[in-house]
Protein backbone atom coordinates (compact mmCIF):
# COMPACT_ATOMS: atom_id res chain seq x y z
CA UNK A 1 0.00 0.00 0.00
CA UNK A 2 2.64 2.33 0.97
CA UNK A 3 4.52 2.09 -2.09
CA UNK A 4 1.88 2.60 -4.44
CA UNK A 5 0.53 5.95 -4.43
CA UNK A 6 -3.14 6.59 -4.92
CA UNK A 7 -3.85 7.47 -8.57
CA UNK A 8 -5.76 9.94 -9.22
CA UNK A 9 -9.34 9.44 -11.66
CA UNK A 10 -8.59 5.15 -11.15
CA UNK A 11 -10.84 2.95 -9.39
CA UNK A 12 -12.27 6.02 -7.21
CA UNK A 13 -16.00 6.51 -6.35
CA UNK A 14 -17.80 8.85 -9.07
CA UNK A 15 -20.74 11.09 -7.82
CA UNK A 16 -23.77 10.08 -10.25
CA UNK A 17 -24.04 11.63 -13.28
CA UNK A 18 -26.58 12.77 -15.20
CA UNK A 19 -27.13 9.51 -17.01
CA UNK A 20 -28.37 8.15 -13.49
CA UNK A 21 -31.54 10.28 -12.66
CA UNK A 22 -34.56 10.36 -14.20
CA UNK A 23 -35.44 13.06 -16.16
CA UNK A 24 -37.63 15.91 -14.20
CA UNK A 25 -39.34 19.13 -15.16
CA UNK A 26 -36.70 21.35 -12.42
CA UNK A 27 -33.84 19.17 -13.49
CA UNK A 28 -34.86 19.94 -17.39
CA UNK A 29 -35.49 23.75 -16.22
CA UNK A 30 -32.08 23.82 -14.61
CA UNK A 31 -30.60 22.99 -18.22
CA UNK A 32 -32.71 24.86 -19.51
CA UNK A 33 -32.14 27.82 -17.90
CA UNK A 34 -27.91 27.94 -18.48
CA UNK A 35 -28.59 26.62 -22.20
CA UNK A 36 -30.69 29.88 -23.11
CA UNK A 37 -28.40 31.93 -20.67
CA UNK A 38 -25.01 30.60 -23.08
CA UNK A 39 -27.75 31.41 -26.57
CA UNK A 40 -28.54 35.07 -25.10
CA UNK A 41 -24.70 35.58 -24.74
CA UNK A 42 -25.19 35.15 -28.43
CA UNK A 43 -28.11 37.46 -28.43
CA UNK A 44 -25.90 39.96 -26.64
CA UNK A 45 -23.31 40.40 -29.53
CA UNK A 46 -26.05 40.62 -31.65
CA UNK A 47 -27.42 43.22 -30.19
CA UNK A 48 -23.87 45.60 -30.16
CA UNK A 49 -23.56 44.40 -34.00
CA UNK A 50 -27.55 45.64 -34.28
CA UNK A 51 -26.85 48.88 -32.70
CA UNK A 52 -22.90 49.55 -34.25
CA UNK A 53 -24.98 48.87 -38.11
CA UNK A 54 -27.12 51.76 -36.73
CA UNK A 55 -24.67 53.66 -36.03
CA UNK A 56 -23.04 53.21 -39.22
CA UNK A 57 -26.31 54.79 -41.15
CA UNK A 58 -28.60 53.79 -43.69
CA UNK A 59 -26.61 51.08 -45.83
CA UNK A 60 -25.26 49.72 -42.66
CA UNK A 61 -28.46 49.52 -41.13
CA UNK A 62 -30.02 47.92 -44.15
CA UNK A 63 -27.05 45.31 -44.80
CA UNK A 64 -27.71 43.93 -40.99
CA UNK A 65 -31.48 43.92 -41.56
CA UNK A 66 -30.85 41.96 -44.83
CA UNK A 67 -29.55 39.16 -43.27
CA UNK A 68 -31.86 39.32 -40.04
CA UNK A 69 -34.70 39.15 -42.10
CA UNK A 70 -33.56 35.77 -44.02
CA UNK A 71 -35.50 32.41 -43.03
CA UNK A 72 -32.71 31.57 -40.90
CA UNK A 73 -32.47 34.77 -39.34
CA UNK A 74 -36.34 34.91 -38.33
CA UNK A 75 -35.88 31.33 -36.64
CA UNK A 76 -32.96 32.59 -34.78
CA UNK A 77 -34.76 35.56 -33.58
CA UNK A 78 -37.66 33.15 -32.75
CA UNK A 79 -34.72 31.50 -30.63
CA UNK A 80 -33.80 34.44 -29.24
CA UNK A 81 -37.08 35.82 -27.85
CA UNK A 82 -38.13 32.54 -26.19
CA UNK A 83 -34.88 32.58 -24.84
CA UNK A 84 -35.49 35.70 -23.22
CA UNK A 85 -38.87 34.53 -22.60
CA UNK A 86 -37.53 31.63 -20.41
CA UNK A 87 -34.27 33.04 -19.20
CA UNK A 88 -36.31 35.85 -17.61
CA UNK A 89 -39.52 34.13 -16.05
CA UNK A 90 -36.88 31.17 -15.19
CA UNK A 91 -35.06 33.99 -13.35
CA UNK A 92 -37.81 35.32 -11.75
CA UNK A 93 -38.49 31.72 -10.16
CA UNK A 94 -35.19 31.41 -9.13
CA UNK A 95 -35.49 35.24 -7.42
CA UNK A 96 -38.45 34.15 -5.26
CA UNK A 97 -36.46 30.75 -4.37
CA UNK A 98 -33.83 32.71 -3.15
CA UNK A 99 -36.09 34.47 -0.72
CA UNK A 100 -37.34 31.19 0.19
CA UNK A 101 -40.84 30.57 -1.49
CA UNK A 102 -41.28 27.69 -3.67
CA UNK A 103 -39.44 25.21 -2.62
CA UNK A 104 -41.98 22.55 -1.98
CA UNK A 105 -41.67 19.72 -4.30
CA UNK A 106 -44.79 19.93 -5.99
CA UNK A 107 -44.70 23.53 -6.17
CA UNK A 108 -41.31 23.58 -7.94
CA UNK A 109 -42.33 21.48 -10.68
CA UNK A 110 -45.53 22.97 -11.11
CA UNK A 111 -43.80 26.65 -11.57
CA UNK A 112 -41.36 24.46 -13.72
CA UNK A 113 -43.82 23.83 -16.40
CA UNK A 114 -45.44 27.06 -15.95
CA UNK A 115 -42.60 28.58 -17.26
CA UNK A 116 -41.99 26.68 -20.07
CA UNK A 117 -45.71 27.30 -21.00
CA UNK A 118 -45.68 30.60 -20.61
CA UNK A 119 -42.62 31.38 -22.24
CA UNK A 120 -43.87 29.90 -25.47
CA UNK A 121 -47.13 31.83 -25.32
CA UNK A 122 -44.56 35.06 -24.65
CA UNK A 123 -42.56 34.06 -27.96
CA UNK A 124 -45.66 33.00 -30.27
CA UNK A 125 -47.48 36.19 -28.92
CA UNK A 126 -44.33 38.05 -29.66
CA UNK A 127 -44.33 36.86 -33.43
CA UNK A 128 -48.01 36.79 -33.46
CA UNK A 129 -47.96 40.66 -32.70
CA UNK A 130 -45.53 41.99 -34.98
CA UNK A 131 -47.98 39.71 -37.85
CA UNK A 132 -50.88 40.96 -37.03
CA UNK A 133 -49.30 44.33 -37.52
CA UNK A 134 -49.38 45.85 -34.59
CA UNK A 135 -46.16 46.38 -33.65
CA UNK A 136 -43.88 49.73 -35.30
CA UNK A 137 -46.00 51.51 -33.26
CA UNK A 138 -43.02 53.79 -32.54
CA UNK A 139 -42.62 55.32 -35.89
CA UNK B 1 -6.57 21.74 17.00
CA UNK B 2 -3.17 19.85 15.70
CA UNK B 3 -2.51 23.79 13.94
CA UNK B 4 -0.31 26.24 14.98
CA UNK B 5 -2.49 28.97 13.39
CA UNK B 6 -4.36 30.66 15.56
CA UNK B 7 -8.11 31.14 15.22
CA UNK B 8 -7.97 34.72 13.98
CA UNK B 9 -5.96 33.89 11.26
CA UNK B 10 -7.86 31.16 10.17
CA UNK B 11 -10.68 33.09 9.20
CA UNK B 12 -9.04 35.87 7.57
CA UNK B 13 -8.90 35.86 4.22
CA UNK B 14 -11.72 34.05 2.16
CA UNK B 15 -10.83 30.37 2.00
CA UNK B 16 -10.42 27.81 -1.10
CA UNK B 17 -12.30 29.91 -3.05
CA UNK B 18 -10.78 33.25 -2.88
CA UNK B 19 -14.45 34.69 -2.77
CA UNK B 20 -16.66 35.27 -1.08
CA UNK B 21 -20.51 35.94 -1.41
CA UNK B 22 -20.17 38.58 -3.84
CA UNK B 23 -20.56 36.92 -7.10
CA UNK B 24 -23.69 35.63 -5.97
CA UNK B 25 -25.49 39.43 -4.96
CA UNK B 26 -23.73 40.60 -8.40
CA UNK B 27 -25.66 38.14 -10.23
CA UNK B 28 -29.09 38.17 -8.39
CA UNK B 29 -28.85 42.39 -8.25
CA UNK B 30 -28.30 42.58 -12.12
CA UNK B 31 -30.94 39.95 -12.38
CA UNK B 32 -33.28 42.20 -11.33
CA UNK B 33 -32.42 45.12 -12.57
CA UNK B 34 -32.67 43.25 -16.17
CA UNK B 35 -36.38 42.79 -15.33
CA UNK B 36 -37.51 45.87 -15.95
CA UNK B 37 -35.18 46.70 -18.39
CA UNK B 38 -35.62 43.66 -20.15
CA UNK B 39 -39.16 44.48 -20.39
CA UNK B 40 -38.50 48.10 -21.69
CA UNK B 41 -36.37 46.57 -23.98
CA UNK B 42 -39.06 44.18 -25.54
CA UNK B 43 -41.32 47.18 -25.68
CA UNK B 44 -38.91 49.36 -27.86
CA UNK B 45 -38.13 46.23 -30.10
CA UNK B 46 -41.63 45.44 -30.88
CA UNK B 47 -42.50 49.26 -31.34
CA UNK B 48 -39.73 49.32 -34.08
CA UNK B 49 -40.42 46.52 -35.78
CA UNK B 50 -41.31 46.85 -39.29
CA UNK B 51 -40.02 50.78 -39.42
CA UNK B 52 -37.92 52.08 -41.18
CA UNK B 53 -33.87 53.04 -40.13
CA UNK B 54 -35.22 56.98 -39.75
CA UNK B 55 -37.36 55.58 -37.01
CA UNK B 56 -34.85 53.58 -35.02
CA UNK B 57 -32.03 56.17 -35.79
CA UNK B 58 -34.57 58.88 -34.07
CA UNK B 59 -35.49 56.56 -30.96
CA UNK B 60 -31.97 55.45 -29.66
CA UNK B 61 -30.89 59.17 -29.79
CA UNK B 62 -33.51 60.47 -27.59
CA UNK B 63 -31.50 60.84 -24.05
CA UNK B 64 -33.92 58.92 -22.44
CA UNK B 65 -33.63 55.67 -24.81
CA UNK B 66 -29.99 56.10 -25.38
CA UNK B 67 -29.73 55.57 -21.66
CA UNK B 68 -32.12 53.19 -20.94
CA UNK B 69 -30.42 51.36 -24.12
CA UNK B 70 -26.82 52.00 -22.30
CA UNK B 71 -28.08 50.83 -19.26
CA UNK B 72 -29.65 47.34 -20.40
CA UNK B 73 -26.90 46.46 -23.07
CA UNK B 74 -24.27 47.05 -20.40
CA UNK B 75 -26.18 45.22 -17.09
CA UNK B 76 -26.93 42.47 -19.69
CA UNK B 77 -23.30 41.72 -20.50
CA UNK B 78 -22.12 42.28 -16.82
CA UNK B 79 -24.74 39.70 -16.08
CA UNK B 80 -23.49 37.36 -18.92
CA UNK B 81 -19.79 37.71 -17.74
CA UNK B 82 -21.16 36.28 -14.47
CA UNK B 83 -23.28 33.60 -15.57
CA UNK B 84 -20.33 32.36 -18.09
CA UNK B 85 -18.14 32.30 -15.19
CA UNK B 86 -20.30 30.03 -13.49
CA UNK B 87 -20.35 27.72 -16.52
CA UNK B 88 -16.31 27.79 -16.92
CA UNK B 89 -16.06 27.09 -12.69
CA UNK B 90 -18.45 23.85 -13.86
CA UNK B 91 -16.77 22.50 -16.63
CA UNK B 92 -13.39 23.83 -17.63
CA UNK B 93 -10.79 21.60 -15.09
CA UNK B 94 -6.87 23.12 -15.30
CA UNK B 95 -6.03 26.23 -13.72
CA UNK B 96 -4.40 27.50 -17.05
CA UNK B 97 -7.62 26.67 -19.46
CA UNK B 98 -9.96 28.03 -16.59
CA UNK B 99 -8.18 31.18 -16.49
CA UNK B 100 -7.60 31.60 -20.16
CA UNK B 101 -11.85 31.46 -20.25
CA UNK B 102 -12.24 33.77 -17.63
CA UNK B 103 -9.84 35.77 -19.32
CA UNK B 104 -11.19 36.08 -22.71
CA UNK B 105 -14.80 36.04 -21.25
CA UNK B 106 -14.01 39.24 -19.70
CA UNK B 107 -12.33 41.24 -22.47
CA UNK B 108 -14.83 39.85 -25.14
CA UNK B 109 -17.48 41.63 -22.74
CA UNK B 110 -15.73 44.94 -21.82
CA UNK B 111 -14.84 45.15 -25.62
CA UNK B 112 -18.65 44.91 -26.64
CA UNK B 113 -20.15 47.44 -23.56
CA UNK B 114 -17.43 50.00 -25.44
CA UNK B 115 -18.82 48.92 -28.37
CA UNK B 116 -22.50 49.33 -27.61
CA UNK B 117 -21.62 53.08 -25.60
CA UNK B 118 -19.82 54.03 -28.85
CA UNK B 119 -22.28 53.33 -30.86
CA UNK B 120 -24.64 54.62 -28.44
CA UNK B 121 -22.75 57.84 -28.13
CA UNK B 122 -22.77 57.92 -32.42
CA UNK B 123 -26.37 57.34 -32.92
CA UNK B 124 -26.83 60.79 -30.49
CA UNK B 125 -24.12 63.03 -32.42
CA UNK B 126 -25.81 61.71 -35.88
CA UNK B 127 -28.98 63.28 -35.60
Amino acid sequence: MADKPQQPGHERPLSPHLSIYRWQVTMLASITHRATGIALSVGALVLAWWLVSISNGPEGYESFMSIATTPVGLVILFGFVWSLSFHMLNGIRHLAWDMGYGFNKVTATQTGSLVYVLSLVLAVGVFAFVWTGHAGYLQ
Amino acid sequence: MNSLQTPLHRVQGLGASHSGTGHFWRQRITALALVPLGLWFTFAMLGLAGTNEVAVLSFLAHPWNALLMAAFASILLYHMSLGLQVVVDDYVHGAGARIFCLLLIRFVVIATISTCLFALIRIAAST
